[in-house]
């Protein structure tokens, strides 16, 4: 399988002399779900959000389908955004919109902002958030607004409009630190099914270690911005978790 | 036991005190520095005590000058320079939108990340709010000559400062996360403020919008004073002329609109919320 997204030697200080991320090299395959796993504050997010340019990263290099993109900015950075979808923890919709607007809020990258003021979206991209809706089970709720819906309702609005973006890559930040364990449970389970029915890789970072090892194809452990296991997830022990998280009380 | 250890304590030491020795003193020295400023601003406005004391009388005699009310005098003048008053306050308001809704996204720093542009942007802000509407009026009827275009863009300038500094802060206050969402999709500078910045804060812009309006109706009824059209002119003239009793239904008529004004406006924005 080919590479689509290569990190190589990464680095970032938010504050000079204090790293977060100490040189992360890892390879992405065009398929798979990918949970990164460490305890809060070891750089997951910090690396997730470097790969769409949220965060500008330090040195090394990030290729994405051969195309090197830490230091690209301007039209070229939002021409790749599009590209990319992203899911957030606290789902990041624009809550005084109705649910199918947070869903074409997806295409804005593809829209100039005056077609997208009065809402001239193609009836191509209409007829996709229908059909995204239905995959999520809220057709009933496209008029409805955003602030209206439950957590778990909200995300997986959040995920049809990054899907809405028909990414090449799909990231997702805490996706189900804010949910309920079912719900957490339907968030990944829909993470998994769209990444593999779009043949697209997900890369999702979280804290539950049980989820991880229940949805990924791969787990990455990370701890003090270095990665310190990477491997399937039948192969993560209690020994790779003392070493992710520390200690080992927890562990009982 | 617990009970031992507490009773071991003195109970004379356990004295609350609210204000400690120094903030007593600074307290008692903040009231005495109120009380000699009262004096000194008192003894600084030279009160004419004749004409103090004979104030109750010269009331008595404006009110019964101003009765009975020339009611005629409504259709004939009032009505009219009334109709002034809401155009100039109307297009006062729809012009300091125009002006503001610039300034507003060139303040807010999360939209315009440039410490210049904020600079620049508040500085006219701060200029436009720092001049009162009757200065603004002088300036513009200068200008203009006298007239209700004097008073619309005296309006419109003293608007601008008020809309553009809470619409800044409006914009400044939303929430960073819906953003990110729309940057991480790809969308442009200006698609992020049509679809995440405005709907976040359009309720607020029309609760402003609607606040400036309501003052911009009281204060276009006092621009005629300086000649810049609308009711003030009328009143100006009854005044001249010590007819009160047409100043009377003038006065009236201002009270009336502003009553209206605030439960319509008051109903608008409760809709709009």
């Amino acid at each position: 399988m080919s590479v689509v997204l290569s990190i190589q030697g990464l680095t970032k200080a938010y504050k000079p002399g204090v790293p977060v991320l100490k040189g992360i090299d890892l390879d992405f395959d065009e398929r798979g779900l990918t949970a990164i796993i460490g305890s809060s504050g070891t750089g997951k997010s910090t690396l997730v959000r470097i790969i769409n340019r949220l965060v500008d990263p330090g040195d090394g290099t990030i290729v994405f389908k051969g195309e090197d993109l830490s230091r690209i900015h301007g039209r070229q950075l939002r021409e790749l955004r599009r590209r990319i979808g992203m899911v957030f923890q606290e789902y990041n919709l624009v809550e005084r919109l109705s649910v199918m607007e947070n869903l074409l809020c997806g295409r804005l990258g593809y829209l100039s902002p005056l077609k997208a003021w009065l809402r001239r979206f193609p009836q191509e991209d209409i007829e996709h958030a229908y059909q995204l809706l239905d995959v999520i089970g809220l057709s009933n709720f496209a008029n409805q607004r955003a602030d209206s819906l439950s957590g778990g309702q909200r995300q997986r609005v959040g995920i049809a409009r990054a899907l809405m973006q028909r990414p090449e890559l799909l990231l997702a930040d805490e996706p189900t630190s804010s949910l309920d364990p079912k719900t957490s449970v339907e968030i990944m389970e829909l993470l998994k099914s769209q990444g593999e029915d779009n043949k697209i890789p997900v890369l999702v970072n979280m804290h539950d270690v049980e989820l991880a090892k229940r949805f990924a194809d791969r787990i990455v452990g990370m701890t003090g911005g270095r990665v310190v296991f990477d491997g399937l997830p039948s192969r993560l022990t209690d020994d790779h978790l003392k070493l992710i998280y520390g200690g080992e009380g927890w562990l009982q | 036991m617990v009970s031992h250890e507490l009773t071991a304590t003195p109970l004379m030491s356990r004295v609350w005190q609210r204000h400690t020795l120094a903030q007593k003193l600074s307290r008692l020295s903040l009231w005495l520095l109120i009380g000699v400023a009262v004096l000194l601003s008192l003894s600084s406005i030279s009160v004419i005590w004749e004409f103090l004391w004979d104030a109750p009388e010269q009331m008595a005699d404006m009110g019964s000058r101003m009765w009975p009310l020339d009611f005629p005098y409504y259709p004939a003048t009032v009505h009219a320079a009334l109709l002034e008053t809401f155009h100039i306050a109307t297009l006062g308001t729809l012009f300091s939108m125009v002006l503001a809704l610039p300034l507003a996204i060139l303040a807010a720093h999360n939209i315009t990340p440039h410490a210049g542009l904020n600079l620049f942007a508040k500085t006219m802000l701060v200029a436009s709010r720092s001049v009162n509407s009757l200065v603004w009026a002088l300036l513009f009827v200068a200008v203009f000559g006298p007239g209700p275009l004097a008073g619309t863009v005296a309006i419109a300038c003293r608007s601008v400062g008020f809309v553009g500094k809470l619409l800044g802060e409006a914009l400044e206050e939303v929430p960073r996360g819906s953003i990110e969402a729309l940057k991480a999709a790809g969308a442009t500078q200006g698609s992020q403020i049509l679809y995440g910045y405005w709907p976040a804060v359009k309720p607020a812009f029309w609760s402003i919008m609607l606040l400036r309006w309501d003052i911009n109706v009281r204060e276009s009824s006092v621009l005629g004073l300086v000649g810049a059209g609308g009711l003030g002119m009328a009143m100006n003239a009854a005044i001249d002329l010590f007819q009160w009793d047409r100043v009377a239904v003038i006065l009236l008529t201002i009270f009336a609109v502003v009553v209206i004004g605030e439960v319509v406006i008051t109903y608008f924005r409760r809709k709009l919320i």
